[in-house]
Order: structure tokens, then sequence, then C-alpha cells
């Protein structure tokens, strides 16, 4: 695995093109092996490893606009890998890799102290508070590269980590070293019916996030926080794009920091 | 019934009369035993946790009583290292303090952990970044001290005593207490403010991140200090109410007045630093993050400025204020007043360290959260309460905890004589039962 240059594996998520239908939602799940219960009515119990929150400009009608906002994990980089999650976790259950740029969570390691889930910004980390039960029948869809996750760990968005060994094996066996940027998508990323979800490299300039990143609306989220995130958003509205981190009130909406 | 295990000189109450005590204490014990089987066996959906509020009132549970219990190492560094020899009359307390403070701690984590099977993952798998790691060792290393200066005041029973090698044993270990004292201090130290770092390292959440030194945020220097200063209190205050359960005075005013004295300055220090703390926090890091300090304590159901003043001056400086001025510590209820501040304000700190830091939403876009404890929490986190009153009571009863007890307490005459002609039955019985160990 030397071989292959080092990535930092991304997205860029239009929010102009975003409807919230939720299917990057369905699709994570589907690919993930996401469980679910017969009641998600509490919705801080619902493991959502693609989350799209809903959110307006606050304004009264008819000038009220609404903004969908797809949230995977972000694999914040934080400073030199220290991401929020990684650095605090006491059994190093969760990972920072330098080769791609993605957080693993190594689930048969956590011991569920859910200290991670505190440090996260974003919630983008979930607790199974209860083991996985499929409807009978239904385990037969369940993914066989994904192993289920058992009671009492936390889990999280791989950026279907599972995908780029898939694309890593097929990329060896016809003797490449480097893994095409259609050959490794996220189950999210191909799910979404409108195209507002591109995924790459983000340090390619082969890539089309690497374009998309410098886009002048681009931004992350809680940018000013320090915590690095891989997770790009474009947006046209001005007021979207403060909603993307927190300003005091006589503060300009801030300029994006690329990689 | 038990009165040959009771120490010479003192008087208790009746056997069933203790029994009865312990009943009581052991239906609540049992209570929270059950939540936490009950947790152990169906897992953590039987809390009211969730995926905003995964640190929740165990945790809280899990510093306060470390806090509180911080009046062990405190109080052995003092007489030990410092040389404050007066506190020698109340050391014993406080090591059973800490003692059971600290088991507690260790209990609680073991429920609140999702997979206690692999508890010991924090060991193994290591991660020397984490302060939760940090915390774990000096925790169970601290433990084990406290054990070890628990132990020769078990041996010191009226009965174990009597067995020569008990005995000897008690003796040397009384013999090299500073260096466990010394070790128990240092070892504080460390997971003390570990435990001010789990929360101050929080850079996504700006509630609870602070700056700090090298690898260790402000908060970490102020929970080792807040744990010194409000952490006697706590031994003044359990010392206060067993008092008033015995209807006897336990310890001389000047060993409560030394403590006070120190704790009061201890707090006082400790509270010109966390001001300063806050202050910079509130006008220069939360602002420079796009927060208004103000944001912390609005728009929500619960936490509002009370909280913060609260903390600050109702439990923090007037407690100080009191603790620090001669006639505050002359008064009984003034001292008793303080002493519940102080130990209202450092269960405070926790809470809002722990707590508030998951309630305040970080992205603009989301919500506070709110969060109300299940009954099995509730359960298990009175169980060590229970706990607490069942291993005082034990060791009150059978263990000459406090050295001052007699001197304090005169009994009868003819109940004096009685026990004298008891003990010295005893040591002849011992002494002809196993002569060769009395050589």
């Amino acid at each position: 695995m030397k071989d292959f240059h080092e990535k930092k594996y991304g997205m860029v998520i239009d929010l102009d093109k975003c409807t919230g239908c939720g299917s990057c939602m369905v699709a994570c799940m589907s690919e993930n092996n996401v469980p679910f219960k017969e009641d998600e009515t509490k919705k801080r119990l619902s493991i959502t490893w693609m989350k799209v929150y809903k959110f307006t400009n606050g304004k009264s009608f008819p000038e009220t606009e609404v903004c969908y906002l797809p949230r995977p994990c972000m694999h914040c980089e934080g400073h030199g890998g220290h991401s929020p999650c990684v650095s605090v976790c006491p059994a190093t259950a969760t990972d920072y890799s330098t080769e791609t740029g993605i957080v693993s969570q190594i689930y048969t390691r956590c011991f569920g102290c859910r200290y991670c889930m505190g440090a996260c910004p974003y919630h983008a980390r979930y607790f199974n508070w209860w083991d996985p039960v499929w409807p009978k029948g239904m385990e037969k869809q369940l993914s066989p590269n994904v192993s289920p996750r058992m009671r009492g760990i936390v889990e999280k968005c791989s950026f279907c980590y599972h995908r780029l060994q898939l694309a890593k094996e097929k990329a060896y066996s016809e003797g490449r070293r480097e893994v095409r940027e259609n050959e490794y998508q996220t189950s999210c990323t191909q799910g979404c019916p409108a195209g507002a979800i591109t995924f790459g490299d983000l340090i390619n300039p082969k890539h089309e996030v690497y374009k998309l990143k410098k886009d002048q609306n681009a931004f992350r989220l809680l940018e000013r926080l320090g915590t690095n995130p891989k997770v790009y958003y474009i947006s046209s509205r001005e007021w979207v794009r403060r909603a993307g981190d927190n300003y005091l009130a006589h503060e300009k909406t801030g300029k994006k920091q690329n990689h | 019934m038990d009165s040959a295990l009771i120490p010479v000189g003192v008087k208790r109450c009746s056997f069933p009369k203790f029994m009865l005590l312990l009943g009581a204490a052991g239906a609540v014990l049992a209570w929270g035993v059950f939540a936490m089987l009950l947790i152990w066996i169906k897992g953590l959906n039987q809390t009211n946790m969730n995926d905003y509020y995964g640190f929740a009132i165990w945790i809280w549970a899990d510093l306060a009583v470390i806090a509180i219990g911080g009046g062990a190492f405190f109080s052995g560094f003092l007489k030990y290292i410092v040389g404050k020899d007066e506190l020698k009359n109340i050391i014993n307390y406080a090591v059973l303090l800490g003692f059971i403070c600290y088991s507690s701690a260790l209990l609680i984590l073991a429920i609140d952990i999702g997979q206690p099977l692999r508890g010991w993952f924090i060991f193994w798998h290591a991660n020397v970044h984490s302060m939760l790691t940090e915390v774990a060792f000096c925790l169970t290393c601290y433990f084990i001290v406290l054990t070890i200066e628990y132990l020769p005041l078990v041996l010191e029973n009226r009965k174990l005593d009597k067995i020569p090698f008990f005995h000897n044993l008690t003796h040397n270990m009384h013999e090299t207490m500073a260096v466990f004292a010394a070790t128990g201090a240092f070892l504080s130290f460390f997971h003390q403010g570990s435990l001010g770092g789990v929360a101050g390292v929080l850079f996504g959440r700006p509630f609870a991140f602070r700056e700090g030194v090298l690898i260790w945020p402000w908060t970490f220097f102020l929970f080792t200090w807040s744990a010194a200063a409000f952490g006697p209190c706590f031994t003044i205050l359990a010392t206060k109410i067993l008092e008033k359960v015995t209807g006897k005075t336990l310890v001389k005013f000047n060993v409560i007045d030394l403590l006070a004295r120190i704790s009061g300055w201890m707090m006082l220090t400790y509270m010109i630093a966390k001001i300063a703390d806050t202050a910079y926090w509130a006008f220069v890091l939360a602002p420079s993050k796009g927060f208004d300090v103000g944001f912390f304590y609005t728009n929500n159901e619960f936490y509002g400025w009370w909280i913060l003043i609260l903390e600050l001056v109702i439990c923090g400086i007037v407690p100080a204020l009191i603790l620090v001025t001669k006639k505050g510590r002359a008064s009984k209820t003034a001292l008793t007043t303080a002493v519940v501040l102080a130990v209202i304000g450092v269960c405070l700190n926790r809470w809002v360290m722990v707590l508030q830091v998951m309630a305040v939403p970080v992205m603009s876009f989301d919500t506070w959260a709110t969060y109300c404890p299940s009954w099995q929490e509730v359960a298990t986190t009175i169980l060590p309460v229970a706990y607490a009153v069942i291993l005082i009571a034990i060791s009150y009863r059978y263990l000459p905890i406090f050295p001052q007890e007699a001197e304090l307490n005169p009994i009868a005459p003819e109940e004096a004589l009685a026990d004298e002609q008891e003990s010295t039955e005893e040591t002849a019985d011992v002494a002809g039962a196993e002569p060769a160990a009395q050589t």
C-alpha cells in the first residue's frame, strides 16, 4: 500500500442543488448496514451517518428561504491529524490516516466511553444504544463488505472505506498502483439524484473536488474552531454560508481556508 | 453483641439500632445494584442519554466525587509533607472518605462504558494523547494508594490488632505512610488535572475549550486547585454530619479550624484564578470562535446567568471569604454554611464542565440539547451514597477513626472499667493461645 501517493479524500456538497430528498441518507444506511429501530421518533437515538439538516433564513413569508444541508463525518484533520475525536479516544479506537485522510473507527476496539461523541461538534458520531436487529428476511440484504456493529460502541461515516479497499484490490489486480476517481465513490455521492455531492481526492488537481473546493462560494462547517474538516459546501446564498460558522453580530461572513 | 470489636474507651449505639441503619442503607444500595444489573444486562438504552448527551449524570458524579474526595490527598499532603501534625486527628476520616469516593468513581465508570468487558482496553491500547487515558491510569494507581492508606486503619480494629503480624504490619505501614501520601499527592495532581483536561481539550466545544501550557489546558490546573481547595470542605462537612448523627464531638475545633483556614485561602486564590480564566474565555477566547458569551447563558430552558453567579459568587467567593476570617470559622453556623456552599460550588463546577458542555449547540443551525436522567441513572448515582453510609457506619463503629473521640467523649467510670477488663482478658487469651507469636 506504500506505493500509493498520499491522498486527502473529501467531499464538496452543492447546497444550491440539494433538495433535501434524503436519498443520500437511505443510500448510506443501506450500503453500510446502519441499524434502525421499530420506533425512530427519538431522532437523537437514531443512527444516521449521513444526516440532512434543514434550516431557514429566519425570515417570515414570503421572504422565507430554506436550506438542506447533508452532514456526513467531516473527517477532520485538525492540526497534524489531531482531529477532535481521534485525539481524545483513550483506547486508540479511532485513527486519522495520513495516507487517505480518512478518520477510521475500529469497532472491535471501541469500548463505548463516548468521549469522541462529546468531542465532535458536528454530532457525526453515533452510539449503538441497542443491538442491531433487522426485520425477518431483511438481514439477507446486508452488505457482506461492512461488519454490523454491536451494542455499546460508537460508529460513524467511513467515507465507504470498504469501497476504497475494493477499488485498490481491483487496481492491483490490473497492475495499477493508483485508484481512478470514478472507481472510488461513496454511496451517498452515487445516491444523490441532484448530483449535489462530489467526492474525490482534495489534493489531486485531476479530481473534480480539487476545482470545486476553490469555488468562491465554498466554505466548511465551523472552520473557526480549527477542526480542519474535509467536507466543503457551496452556496451562492450568503446567509447559508454565514450559517456554516459562528459569527459575532458585527463580524462579516468569513472566507474559506483551503487545505 | 459485637462489643468485643468496638474500640476501647468509646461508646457505640446498640447493635439492633446499628443494624437498622445498615438495613435502611442496604435497601437503597440494593435498589442501586438492581439498576446497575439492568444496565449491565440490557445496556445503556436503560438511560436517558442520547447521541447529543453522551456524557451525562454519571460523568458528573464521577468528577464530583473525585473533587470532594480530594480532601484525602490534600490532607495527606498537609500532614505528611507540609508537616501540619494536628491533622492526624482527621486524616483517617479523610482517607476513608477518599477511599469511598474513588471506589465509587471506578464503579460508576464501569457502569458508564458501553462495553464493560472491554474496559481494560484503556490500559492495553492506551492513547497517550487522551486525557481519559491519564485519568484511568492515575485514578487506578491512586485508588491502590488509598487502599494501602486505609488498610492499616482496618488492621487497627481491636480484634485484628491482637494478631501480632497485623499489629506489626500496621506499625510498619504507619512508618512509611509519608511515602504513600507523597505518591498520592503526585498522582492526584495529575488525575484531578486530567479530569479538568477532559473538557478543556475539546477544541470542537467552545464552551469547554481553554488554552493552556504545553499539552495541558488551564482547566487542568483549575481542577487540581479546586479539588485541593474544596475537598477538605467535604471532609469537614462529613465530619459535621457524623457528629450530628452520633451526637458527639469527634474532632477538636483547632483541627477543623486549621483545615478550614487552609481550605479558605486555597479557595480564595482559586477563585481569583477561576474568575481570570472565565473573563479571558468570555471576552477573548469564545469571541475569537464567533461566540458571544451571552449565547451560552440564554435562549434555553435551564442554563441561565444564574448558574455562573451561583458557582462563582454564592458558592465560591462567599464561602472563601467566610473561611479566611477567624470570626467566620469561629461561628458554627457560618462555618457549616461555608462548607455546604463550597461542596455545592465544586459539584456545580463539575456539572457545568460536563452537562452544560453537552447542552450548548455548536453548529449555528443546531438546537440546545436537553436531558433528564432515567430512574436507573438516578439509582446508580445514589448507590455510592448508600455504599458510603454503610462503609462509614462500619468503619466508625469498629475502627479507631477519630483519635480524639475518647478524650472528647469520656465514658462512665464503670463502663470504662468493664471495657478495660474485657480488653485485658482478650490480651491474656491471645497470649495463652499464641505464646510463640508473642515472643
